[in-house]
């Protein structure tokens, strides 16, 4: 996400490296390009303005003057803006204790209010908590259905019109009915799904605030489209004008969009980006992180959001098993299937490989390789062995095993033997990796990020390994001629 | 722009399409908008926004005996950002009004009318009638990202042909989003029209090939099909809109006939992306506007229908079946110039 964004500004700053200072003129070539990155990231015209003339407050003046290296000046003063313009956050949920506490979700016409109501409903059971959805969107045909699907696959409750003794139509009763038997069955949290409306819709923004008032939400949250456009501004103030807002989820963000809605948003009704949908799974919902926005515009990477995925989602249990395995030297297919996966789980492989710092470039080059179904064919390459063969497959696997695999699994012969190829050089080096200290962990860890980002490069054995065991023989004759290599080096020295 | 048309070798002649405009009861660009038609409707939509929002461009034409200064253009330019056009659209037309209209008092029509002179110039290849088959039944593949309005502008383009007197069969290709068969199958029953389902995840281009093997064996005249929603970005499912294209090709050699993607008229800039990948990966032919009865005002088809060809052939402007029109592009910047500046008139 932003990458669009990223590029735009870095030109522009790039415009002004090494152009020795930050000189009135230079500044305003640099402000323009900034300027139309924004105006080209959906940033609202006024916030836009905004944005730039507190920059070039920040930019003008002494320190500036006195600095060597303008451009990273200046980065660091959009940076600060940006980080400043989408925060404060707040990621709590405010859930009360002891009573039910109740969530109410709006926005447009398909800036993905249902699909949000389910994330969140399965972000609040994830941590422990009774939770039960309430369809008031009675507009769009079969949208009470599609709540009622996402609710089946969450296993979580889902009130619907169909609940109500009468049948009512009224969302307002809908809702009224929903959090009133939440509070009779102890349910802990509620959210509300309601219809999607156009605010200028001074009919729909009415029943909206009548929900509002009478059932009384704690928490309104507002759902917008990452790709809206300057009408970002202007939507966001009529639903924080009928409604008080208290946090906004942004939707979408897992496409190209530059997302500069956020900045809009934020910007206009003050209130704090909960939470970004980054995906069509129901576990895409994160947390909004401004400074890694922020670094993500500036092209920083997101090392911190990629730690911190990692930790929630590795099996600790299982790491610390390979971890022993590795030390044993042991290191099977099966062990390279296992890692695969569980670097499956973060996410999209693509989206993986952006979050690391300089690999945003390798998501681009790998363009529309499909990384996902790359892995099937290794797995199922894997799973056409025999226990032995995935133990040490450049031992068993020969000619006609490798036919036989190949077959088993729908590929060419040859990826089989890629696949063995590779598995060697991974697996040593994974065995080296095991007996080593952090630092040198991250060294391999580098080796390996080069080796990517060169992929006619095959991962070969790396150096220290012992690939071949030399005859007594052969270690002699080694011996001599490093000796004789030592001793003209020693004479070219004196002469 | 007249290079282009020739290069659209699958248009409609322009007499045909001429006659088509003309048997359908849809208002064209003239000064005496019928209360049902197009531009009327645009123009009450828009009322509704500019009543609300449009202070912060009223003053624009408002001061007796302003100059065309560089305040007036920095103001002008924003009125034309805001409409979602882009920032390099908004510059070109800006320089074309400075160079022209310079130090001159401002003349609200005269400025009026270089824009519009200059956006119709963009807009040019935007104008074209929706392609049919000469014979057998004609397929349309709706695409669009999520939540854009495909299923709703699938009811509303079957409701347009179906008050043509045409026989339509709706092909319900969003297997992938929870309730989507449903969604289209409640438009289905309300319009009186045919649908072909599928069980959901199951592979759309069955659902597709199905939908078109009716049309053919049943003899409908058109053959619209539903796809889910999908990011630009998403290289696998863009590849599966190819293949889509290709079952429904093996049935009739020149379908789909028409691709359209469908746009929201809140989008911004991403919108050039989203025109970019979907007429890369599944061919787009056409463009549906949708939600322009908002306070969105859809400008960036402008550099859309500019950069990619890209014809914008019908717009949505409101929640009801009826609520589709054909586009024209007169009546479409006259309803986004008068949004945008409301107080010239």
């Amino acid at each position: 996400m932003f990458e669009s964004l990223t590029a735009s500004l870095s030109s522009a700053i790039n415009s002004l490296r090494g152009r020795g200072k930050l000189t009135d003129a230079n500044m305003r070539e640099g402000l323009g390009a900034v300027r139309t990155a924004l105006l080209e990231a959906d940033v609202a015209y006024d916030v836009a303005d905004g944005f730039l003339a507190r920059v070039a407050e920040g930019a003008m003046g002494a320190k500036v003057l006195e600095s060597l290296d303008p451009a990273q000046q200046l980065v660091g003063i959009v940076h600060q803006e940006l980080v400043g313009l989408m925060g404060p956050v707040d990621h709590s949920l405010h859930l009360q204790s002891g009573t039910t506490t109740v969530f109410m979700l709006c926005g447009l016409q398909g800036s993905g209010k249902t699909t949000s109501c389910a994330k969140l409903a399965r972000k609040i059971k994830e941590q422990g908590q009774g939770v039960m959805l309430v369809a008031a969107d009675l507009q769009r045909p079969a949208a009470i259905e599609q709540l009622a699907v996402l609710g089946r696959q969450l296993g979580v409750p889902v009130h619907t019109p169909a609940d109500m003794p009468t049948g009512s139509t009224d969302p307002v009763a809908v809702c009224n009915a929903g959090v009133a038997r939440a509070r009779k069955e102890n349910i802990s949290v509620v959210i509300l799904d309601t219809a999607g409306r156009l605010a200028i819709d001074e009919e729909l923004m009415r029943e909206l605030a009548k929900i509002d008032r009478t059932v009384g939400p704690d928490q309104v949250y507002l759902v917008v489209d990452a790709m809206t456009g300057q009408d970002a501004v202007r939507s966001a103030q009529a639903f924080n004008d009928a409604l008080e807002l208290d946090g906004v989820i942004m939707t979408k963000l897992d496409g190209d969009a530059r997302g500069g809605a956020a900045l809009s948003v934020k910007s206009v009704t003050g209130v704090p980006i909960k939470f970004i949908g980054t995906g069509e799974q129901i576990e895409a919902l994160e947390d909004f992180h401004p400074e890694r926005m922020a670094g993500r515009i500036l092209g920083m990477g997101d090392v911190v959001s990629l730690v911190e995925e990692a930790q929630r989602k590795f099996d600790q249990d299982e790491m610390k098993r390979q971890e022993e395995r590795l030390k044993a030297g042991e290191f099977t297919l099966d062990d390279f299937k296992k890692m695969l996966l569980q670097t499956r789980r973060l996410g999209p492989l693509g989206k993986v490989l952006g979050m690391i710092p300089g690999m945003g470039g390798m998501q681009e080059m790998l363009g529309g390789a499909d990384l996902e179904k790359d892995m099937n064919r290794l797995f199922g390459i894997i799973d056409s062995m025999t226990p032995d063969e995935r133990r040490n497959p450049s031992r068993f696997v020969d000619q006609s095993r490798r036919r036989r695999i190949a077959a088993g699994a729908g590929v060419e012969a040859h990826e089989v033997s890629d696949l063995v190829k590779q598995f060697d050089g991974m697996s040593a080096m994974m065995k080296g990796m095991a007996g080593l200290g952090m630092r040198e962990r991250m060294q391999q860890v580098q080796q390996l990020q080069a080796q990517f980002a060169n992929p006619s490069a095959r991962l070969g054995r790396p150096k220290g390994d012992t690939g071949k065991r030399l005859t007594a023989d052969e270690r002699r004759k080694l011996k001599k001629q490093r000796d004789k290599d030592t001793r003209r080096k020693k004479r070219g020295d004196r002469a | 722009m007249a290079l282009f048309r020739f290069g659209r070798k699958e248009e409609s002649p322009p007499s045909q399409a001429a006659a088509e405009a003309a048997a359908l009861p849809v208002e064209t660009a003239t000064d005496q908008p019928a209360p049902q038609g197009f531009l009327a409707r645009l123009r009450a939509g828009l009322a509704k926004t500019s009543r609300v929002f449009n202070t912060d461009v009223r003053d624009l034409f408002k001061r007796e005996g302003r100059l065309v200064d560089d305040e007036f253009l920095e103001e002008l330019r924003a009125a034309l950002v805001k409409t979602d056009m882009g920032p390099s659209a908004a510059e070109a037309i800006v320089v074309d009004v400075r160079e022209r209209l310079r130090a001159r008092v401002v003349d609200p029509k005269v400025v009026l009318d270089s824009i519009r002179t200059q956006l119709l110039m963009r807009l040019a290849p935007a104008a074209a009638s929706i392609v049919t088959a000469t014979s057998g039944p004609t397929v349309i593949l709706v695409t669009g990202v999520n939540g854009s309005g495909k299923t709703t502008s699938i009811a509303k383009l079957a409701r347009l042909f179906s008050r043509d007197g045409k026989r339509v069969v709706l092909g319900a290709g969003d297997t992938f989003r929870a309730a989507a068969v449903e969604q289209l199958g409640m438009w289905a029953g309300r319009l009186g029209v045919e649908i072909v389902r599928g069980e959901p995840g199951c592979d759309p281009a069955s659902v597709a090939h199905r939908a078109v093997a009716k049309a053919i064996g049943e003899g409908f005249d058109v053959c619209i099909i539903d796809t889910a929603g999908r990011l630009q970005t998403q290289a696998n499912l863009m590849q599966e809109l190819g293949k889509i294209r290709r079952v429904i090709a093996k049935q009739i050699p020149d379908a789909p006939h028409e691709t359209l993607l469908v746009i929201d008229a809140t989008a911004g800039q991403n919108a050039l992306s989203q025109a970019k990948g979907f007429k890369e990966a599944a061919g787009c032919t056409g463009i549906v506007l949708t939600k322009l009865d908002g306070s969105a005002r859809g400008g960036v088809i402008v550099p859309v229908a500019e950069q990619f060809g890209l014809p914008v052939k019908f717009v949505g402007v409101g929640e009801s079946a009826d609520d589709l029109d054909r586009f024209e592009p007169e009546a479409f910047l006259s309803a986004l110039l008068e949004g945008a500046f409301s107080a010239a008139g």
